[in-house]
């Protein structure tokens, strides 16, 4: 999993504009040594933007799937699009903004608590249906996972106590059944 | 029976049909050269650099439309190949380039002359390999031979381990390539086509963009047909020179930043744009907003990625060239009348009153100084009956050859379009003539970059390969100095080259043939001398130093508005002044 090249950059897709929207992309990949590097590179060498790339085997362990965050204007993502497929290795691209989609983040947070916030930090666990998955007598780490505006909101209610450390995963996503013809589409799109 | 990866490799180049392999050895592929050396099926083309192999191999696929192939070793030789690659990448050349590797037990220990090779190569090739077991060699030849040569053509690059070379494995070459990610369209969509059709037959100024898809796809046969039943106009791409006759009543030249006057305006003013295997580089759209003001634009690429990256388009067409333009010659070969001749007659007497405003032209004193157009010009003149492949390097040269020299097919011109690689010229006609021994190759380049490469005038030597260098000698980085003169004020920052070589010397010094043109009056006699030579020959022509190219669009410029001639402050500093570079050139030629 790969955050943004800058703070900047994160904050600008933040701001999702009609001009500047934020686009989640998944794309099916050959899984072997070297894929990851050439997804990156495009990325870097063109100058497009990723937030947040997560990558995993599938269930056919020959292939792994990407799920890219990126942003950009109409043309810009039609390019990413484009250039992701004709990557060799990259084996199918979907703009699933192109349809309706779930995605996920999962993180996990280690909050300092002492005496009183230590009921406050469980009570907030509670609310977004989080977990206490490790704690000491000064700390709790908390695994959350849902969209990611929930994450930003259990965040800010969790920093007045003292956040010690954060990892998110970045998002993970899949198109909502009845997927017609989203790769159809997205195919076509690419060639166009 | 089991092979070792240095025969499997041999086996597998002569199943592709490879002839010749450009090459530089070290000591992670001494194996592969020791059976090269042991087989007589492949020439080795021993280079002098690893950069001269790579353009070598580029100017064997340009001027063949086959895979050029080459071979070098790990670590400087193949960071010296990069440049070749990123060339070929940028101007889709198929190169299958072969690097030695330290063995897989050492990679990443960085060990003697060790380089990541892959990730070197990887924003500048198509697509590369590390292999790591000898069972995986041959299918991942044939994969690289298949990736290079089909869809949009492109380096790859495959990274062999010296113990992959030494060990041993059964030989088996797959008959065929599949590979899930990799499906090039070939056949484009038949209703976008049939657009395109109609779009053609009811435009009043249309214009046919052509670039050098249409060279690699082979399709100039059907470019001419279109043109001709339609009577569209046609401009062509640096890069696309060659694909549709220039001597042609419907060629227009070249357009872009340098191109001719009425490819620029007919360009500008049209309202039908019909790009074929052109990809819009900002060396041709100039200013992208004001580009082509007027136009629906039909895009025929067989890279999906080339169609809307930089302008909009409203006709796109995924597809070989070859396959649309006679499917869409087809359609209008049924419904083309006399009809389209009528309603194009405006856009024609336009066009021919452009053309005839502004023709190329400079102006040759009998007794002055040698104008380096002149020198194309008589070139062009003296060799066309011999239908001459000519390579260029980068610069003014380069972009006097492309106005001047008219070439009447495909797979005749050698240039670095997209990087624009100073030192191209040379090793790439060495590489055309290796594939063609007995045609003329030509090799017009400029002082400066021509000194890129000269090493391999001993490769040329040596291997007999007779190519016929005319150096337009100016003394300068000519481009450099004429955007100095036009947007630096005249001050000419590193431009001025102070020391050349005496080329003729030099020449000598290797054992080639050395002429020089010391008045314009010799150029004829001189040229003709060197035509008439059987070995590689420079012709050092010194010529007038000041000279700028024109036609020229200022970078970021608008098409309509082109630079026809010097300013006329840059005129009156040209004519009136003493200048030190000039003189001190002249006793340098003289010397």
């Amino acid at each position: 999993m790969l955050r943004a090249e800058s703070p900047a950059s994160v904050l600008s897709t933040r701001v999702s504009t009609l001009r500047n929207m934020e686009h989640i992309i998944s794309v099916t990949v050959e899984n072997k040594f070297g894929v990851l590097s050439r997804v990156a590179g495009l990325f870097s060498g063109r100058g497009f933007n990723i937030e947040s790339l997560s990558v995993a085997p599938t269930l056919d362990p020959s292939m792994s799937q990407m799920t890219i965050v990126t942003s950009g204007d109409e043309r810009i993502i039609e390019q990413i699009v484009k250039q992701l497929n004709k990557l060799i290795d990259v084996i199918k691209v979907v703009d699933l903004n192109e349809t309706e989609f779930v995605s996920r983040e999962t993180a996990i947070i280690k909050v300092h608590t002492k005496d009183a916030d230590r009921a406050e930090a469980l009570r907030i666990v509670d609310i977004f249906r989080a977990n206490v998955v490790d704690s000491t007598p000064s700390t709790y780490t908390i695994e959350v996972s849902g969209d990611p505006k929930k994450i930003e909101a259990i965040i800010n209610l969790l920093q007045p106590l003292g956040i010690k450390e954060l990892v998110r995963t970045g998002r993970v996503a899949v198109a909502r059944e009845p997927i017609r013809s989203t790769a159809v589409q997205a195919k076509k799109v690419a060639r166009e | 029976m089991k092979l070792t990866g240095a025969e499997i490799f041999i086996e597998c180049l002569k199943r592709e049909g490879v002839k010749t392999v450009f090459a530089l050895p070290g000591g992670v592929v001494l194996k592969i050269f020791d059976m090269l050396h042991q087989q007589k099926d492949i020439e080795v083309i021993l280079t002098r650099h690893e950069q001269g192999a790579g353009h070598m191999a580029e100017g064997y696929a340009k001027a063949t439309g086959k895979a050029g192939v080459c071979l070098v070793t790990s670590g400087p030789g193949m960071t010296n190949v990069i440049t070749a690659l990123a060339d070929a990448y940028m101007d889709s050349v198929p190169v299958v380039c072969f690097s030695g590797q330290v063995p897989t037990n050492l990679i990443g220990n960085d060990a003697f002359q060790e380089a990541d090779n892959v990730g070197l190569s990887r924003p500048c090739t198509k697509y590369n390999f590390l292999v790591k077991d000898v069972n995986d060699l041959a299918a991942t030849i044939k994969e690289a031979f298949y990736i290079a040569t089909t869809g949009r053509p492109g380096p790859v690059l495959v990274d062999i381990p010296k113990d992959v070379s030494m060990a041993k494995a059964e030989f088996t070459y797959p008959n065929s390539v599949s590979i899930r990610g990799y499906n090039p369209t070939y056949e484009g969509n038949k209703w976008q086509i049939k657009q395109a059709a109609e779009a053609i037959m009811k435009a009043k100024k249309p214009i046919l963009y052509v670039g050098g898809g249409v060279i690699f796809s082979g399709a100039s046969q059907e470019l001419l047909e279109l043109a001709e039943m339609t009577q569209v106009p046609v401009d062509m791409t640096l890069m696309g020179l060659g694909a549709f006759p220039g001597e042609h009543s419907l060629s227009l030249g070249m357009l872009g930043m340098h191109g001719t006057y009425q490819a620029n305006m007919a360009m500008h003013y049209s309202d039908l744009v019909i790009a074929i295997g052109a990809r819009f580089d900002d060396r041709v759209t100039g200013k992208v907003s004001e580009f082509c003001p007027y136009a629906k634009v039909i895009h025929v690429d067989i890279d999906p990625t080339s169609i809307r990256k930089n302008i909009h388009v409203d006709i796109p067409i995924v597809g070989d060239c070859k396959n649309v333009l006679r499917e869409l010659n087809q359609i209008l070969r049924a419904t083309v009348n006399g009809e389209q001749k009528d309603l194009r007659k405006p856009w024609w007497d336009q066009i021919r009153e452009w053309q005839a405003a502004h023709p190329l032209t400079f102006h040759q004193e009998k007794e002055g100084p040698i104008k380096p157009q002149q020198v194309v010009k008589r070139l062009y003149e003296l060799t066309k009956d011999r239908d001459p492949i000519v390579s260029t390097d980068v610069g003014q040269h380069q972009m006097w050859a492309a106005q001047y020299f008219k070439l009447a097919k495909p797979n005749r011109w050698l240039t670095s379009g997209g990087l624009g690689t100073m030192g191209f010229g040379f090793p790439a006609a060495m590489g055309a003539q290796a594939a063609f021994r007995d045609r003329l190759v030509l090799c017009i380049a400029g002082d400066g970059s021509v000194q890129m490469n000269m090493q391999e005038m001993a490769t040329a030597v040596v291997n007999k390969l007779p190519v016929k260098i005319v150096i337009l000698n100016n003394g300068f980085h000519g481009m450099v100095r004429q955007w100095q003169d036009l947007f630096y004020e005249g001050r000419y920052a590193s431009s001025y080259l102070d020391t050349t070589p005496d080329f003729v010397k030099l020449a000598d010094a290797y054992g080639a043939v050395g002429l020089r043109v010391k008045k314009v009056g010799d150029l004829d006699a001189i040229l003709k001398e060197a035509l008439a030579t059987d070995k590689p020959v420079i012709v050092d022509v010194p010529t007038y130093p000041y000279e700028n190219c024109y036609p020229m669009i200022p970078a970021g410029g608008c098409n309509h508005e082109m630079l026809l001639e010097d300013p006329p402050e840059l005129k009156q500093k040209q004519s009136g002044a003493t200048k030190v570079a000039p003189e001190d050139k002249d006793t340098v030629l003289t010397a």
